[in-house]
């Protein structure tokens, strides 16, 4: 970010650099379409289902919070499209529930990006409970049944529980991997 | 690219959300009034995917069964010992079996019995779980000229899996009998009486609609009924089980948590579709 503002002349980034600088760009979203994919694989897991729409959200809001202009509404909009085919949801609920998380995200970044990390984890427990509840809620409406709220709550803890994983090794790619400044 | 000036890059950088999040609310709006759509949709998603896990399947089952085998050598004496005392058990049921079926034959003789067709089945793997938060399914690898037809029966080695609801070109959908939208019904093996066992989501089916004056037995064998031309009748489906607050479920037979390879069955019943079967075979009517 820094050396963008720098005055002075710099040499036209090379075809390698600028193709080194997109996929640096885009690891967010493909690192977390590619979670998507690997959770619904066999793997044999207890509560995968749940896992996988856990793993989107995580990685919604993470990146929306840390690093916006690489995890863009059109992408959230395809996460959520993939989430919702692959978790066999009816299609647009998971959609509208990472729209509606990276919306809340941007609102918020101000203030939680200069919190420390316990902070931002309680705030993601509220964020992972009101979006298990709004994705119940939404596939009760669309399925027209009151469906049992209990995998709601699974997956609301698990979220809580699988955050802080996430965001270790988000936060190590963050400084490294998906920083385009490094290309 | 066209060079706009840098307030109109962003008001449309910030009207991009709400109008993402209006689409969201069209493809919802869009999911319900074409369920086809999003059915298609899956369905090619999963044959794209469907080869790829379908290598990923071997390994991986590999993998878990060297895990369950590394388990079973802590208990290795507890279970040779039951194992012995199971086989003392069957030894002697086998008698009585085969006394049995030399009895049926000779009964079947005399009363000239027309015996059901064989049905033909033809071996899936599953290759992925094809189930949700709120569904529970699994999805099977096909090949690309397979002829699996929707609301054919699945069963594993021991029991009734589900039926198949979905079809793309390499690949099936089975819904599973514990599913929400799951609906079949049974006979219960000792009283005869007919039930119908409801899905929920959860490990145990539900076990409703018994006429009165017969309570299921705790341990009583559930079979499937052929009532309604869905199933042919006497499929072994599972055993009642009681839960604590009195309410009737099934344990099924089979071992839906690790389902690997699965036969389906062609009886040629087509009395009750599945739900998203029913739906396509009303669009083709409407053609």
């Amino acid at each position: 970010m820094s050396t963008e503002r720098l005055p002075g002349i710099r040499p036209r980034p090379s075809l390698w650099r600028r193709l080194d600088m997109a996929a640096r760009r885009s690891f967010p979203a493909s690192v977390a379409a590619l979670l998507l994919l690997a959770t619904s694989a066999p793997l044999g897991l207890p509560g995968q289902a749940e896992l996988q729409a856990t793993i989107a959200l995580s990685c919604v809001f993470f990146w929306s919070l840390f690093r916006p202009a690489s995890m863009p509404p059109a992408a959230v909009f395809l996460l959520g499209l993939l989430a919702d085919l692959l978790g066999y949801a009816p299609p647009g609920v998971s959609v509208l529930t990472l729209l509606l998380v990276h919306g809340l995200a941007l609102h918020w970044r101000r203030v939680l990006t200069q919190l420390g990390f316990m902070l931002v984890w309680l705030c993601f427990v509220g964020i992972a409970s009101g979006a298990a509840g709004l994705e119940w809620a939404l596939t009760s409406m669309m399925t027209f049944r009151l469906l049992p709220p209990a995998p709601a709550f699974f997956q609301a803890a698990l979220g809580v529980g699988v955050y802080p994983l996430l965001a270790v090794m988000f936060t190590h790619a963050h400084q490294t991997l998906a920083e385009p400044e490094h290309a | 690219m066209i060079r706009l000036s840098i307030p109109v890059r962003q008001a449309l950088a910030k009207l991009t959300l709400p109008v993402l999040i209006a689409a969201a609310f069209g493809l919802m709006l869009l999911g319900k009034a074409d369920a086809l759509l999003a059915e298609r949709a899956r369905m090619a998603l999963a044959d794209a995917l469907a080869p790829i896990y379908g290598l990923l399947a071997e390994p991986l089952a590999n993998t878990r069964n060297a895990i369950d085998n590394a388990r079973r050598m802590l208990t290795i004496y507890e279970d040779n010992t039951r194992l012995r005392e199971e086989n003392e058990r069957l030894r002697r049921w086998q008698s009585v079996a085969l006394a049995l079926d030399a009895e049926n034959t000779t009964l079947k003789a005399n009363l000239h019995w027309v015996p059901d067709p064989t049905p033909s089945y033809l071996t899936a793997r599953v290759v992925a779980d094809a189930g949700g938060v709120y569904a529970r399914a699994v999805l099977l690898s096909a090949g690309p000229n397979h002829s699996i037809v929707k609301g054919q029966i699945a069963l594993d080695d021991r029991g009734l899996v589900g039926r198949v609801t979905e079809l793309g070109e390499r690949s099936a959908r089975v819904l599973l009998l514990t599913d929400m939208n799951s609906r079949i019904p049974v006979i219960l093996e000792g009283s005869r009486a007919r039930a119908m066992l409801s899905g929920t989501n959860g490990a145990r089916p539900r076990l409703m609609f018994w006429p009165e004056g017969v309570t299921p037995a705790e341990g009583e064998r559930v079979v499937t009924s052929a009532e309604a031309n869905a199933f042919p009748a006497g499929l072994p489906v599972g055993t009642v089980h009681y839960t604590a607050n009195n309410v009737a479920e099934v344990v099924p037979l089979a071992r839906l948590d690790r389902l690997e390879v699965v036969r389906l069955f062609d009886y040629g019943l087509r009395g009750v579709l599945p739900p998203e079967a029913s739906v396509a075979r009303n669009a083709e009517r409407r053609k």
